[in-house]
């Protein structure tokens, strides 16, 4: 189940990420440690619960240019979606 | 030798004192008093070496945690270590203002327990009067942003009110729910005749289990194993020893697992006599089943054994006397038969069938 492009993501409580002076970086949850690599780290960044999800898309498309957009845009769906199940993510 | 793995968990039991006294208890049978339990300083020193070793989580677990009262001390000392702050508690002594305590000192998340679905069994098994507190416990959590786990342990004599502990879950609504099958060490193996499901049970369990997952998808984690006895492969415990976790019991020793020292032969070293990195990467017990180099056969040709890591020493000495021998619970293990002739007792009667007035072996507080 995709997420609805006008919603707003936003770490789900006791979801959040390491200090920055940690490295790598990860997404710490209950009994759970996920490694945020490149635009992992740029998206979970963004589900601060401002940025709808298709702003999210729209920047990391611009991020990275190179890629095909039509990829990147269901990249970010299929891990925001991985998030929700994995209880990380609320939607507002 | 390759390198030692950085450890990921860390286990603190703070304490061995707990309001509870429930059938199944993880703590050894032997307990620490409280005049010999780690002082806040001392804590606080082993908190801080745990992040700079690269610890990411830490789980305040016991007895019950909330014995200490230096706990939201203890929590803010291991947020400042860049470490994320799990509550394991029964709920029993807690109220909502030593919870907004905790919350206020950092804590990221807190299991709660549950014995079953319905008071007066829960309570049974518990020895104790909580059922009623932890429902209230739940609803105070829900009003924080921290994560909530419910924690029901299930077994033969609640597996059939699991339909019952869903809708519970249902209600009350957490991030996570975990439905954790009685593991047989310490007090759950003196009492292993009367907590071990039926073959039939554990089928209709996991059905259930299976479409409450699917049910709950995006609104509540179910997390559920199944209970290794009844198991084709050994779990791989703790993710390997010594390879993700580390335990500090309520003296400051420090194990690869809740259960290690029944393990004959092996010494455990104390943080307050040496540096928890150097422990973890030069003790003796860390070393001693670390990598694949103790692996018996069939393990040590075995494609499974960089997954299950061989299974767990533990029970591996409790059934067979010999630690170091494959998890007798795997199908491939020539002592696989020691697990099968506890299963066909188990599954000889029908658990309704069973006593209505068990003779538990109740866990002691030290």
């Amino acid at each position: 189940m995709a997420p609805e492009l006008t919603s707003r993501p936003r770490l789900a409580p006791g979801c959040r990420m390491s200090e920055k002076s940690q490295q790598p970086r990860v997404l710490l949850m209950p009994e759970r440690a996920l490694r945020l690599n490149g635009p992992s780290l740029e998206i979970v960044e963004r589900c601060d619960g401002r940025h709808t999800v298709q702003q999210i898309i729209a920047e990391l498309q611009e991020l990275y240019s190179k890629a095909d957009p039509g990829k990147v845009e269901q990249d970010i769906l299929g891990y925001l979606n991985l998030l929700r199940e994995e209880r990380a993510l609320d939607f507002e | 030798m390759p390198a030692v793995p950085t450890p990921l968990a860390m286990i603190a039991e703070l304490t061995h004192r707990c309001p509870l006294h429930c059938v199944y208890c993880s703590n050894p049978l032997e307990m620490t008093r409280r005049e010999t339990e780690l002082s806040t300083a001392a804590w606080t020193a082993v908190l801080r070496q745990a992040g700079e070793l690269g610890v990411l989580q830490v789980d305040f677990t016991g007895g019950e945690p909330l014995a200490r009262r230096d706990l939201p001390e203890l929590v803010r000392v291991a947020r400042g270590a860049g470490l994320y702050a799990s509550l394991i508690t029964s709920g029993l002594p807690l109220d909502e203002e030593r919870l907004e305590e905790l919350v206020r000192a950092g804590l990221d998340h807190l299991q709660l327990s549950f014995q079953d679905a319905h008071e007066e069994s829960a309570n049974e098994f518990a020895g104790a009067q909580a059922h009623a507190q932890k429902l209230r416990v739940a609803e105070w959590v829900k009003r924080h942003r921290i994560a909530l786990t419910l924690n029901f342990v299930i077994h033969r004599r609640n597996l059939d009110q699991l339909e019952e502990m869903l809708a519970l879950t249902q209600q009350i609504s957490p991030a996570r729910v975990e439905f954790a099958h009685v593991q047989y060490y310490g007090w759950a193996f003196a009492n292993r005749d009367l907590l071990l499901p039926t073959r039939q049970q554990l089928d209709r369990s996991l059905e259930i289990l299976k479409q409450a997952e699917e049910t709950l998808r995006g609104r509540i984690r179910v997390e559920y194993v199944v209970p290794d006895y009844y198991a084709k492969y050994p779990k791989a415990c703790m993710g390997g020893w010594g390879r993700k976790v580390l335990l500090i019991t309520p003296t400051g020793e420090v194990l690869p697992c809740h259960a290690a020292k029944i393990i004959p032969g092996l010494n455990f070293e104390n943080v307050q006599s040496q540096p928890l990195r150097k422990i973890w990467e030069e003790s003796d017990a860390f070393q001693k089943f670390r990598g694949e180099g103790w692996m018996p056969e069939p393990c040590r040709s075995c494609d499974r054994r960089a997954q299950d890591f061989g299974g767990c020493r533990c029970q591996a000495l409790l059934l067979t006397g010999n630690a170091a021998a494959t998890d007798p619970v795997c199908t491939l293990s020539p002592e696989r038969n020691v697990v099968d002739a506890i299963l066909t007792e188990a599954n000889r009667t029908t658990a309704a069938a069973s006593p209505t007035k068990p003779e538990w072996l109740y866990r002691i507080n030290p």
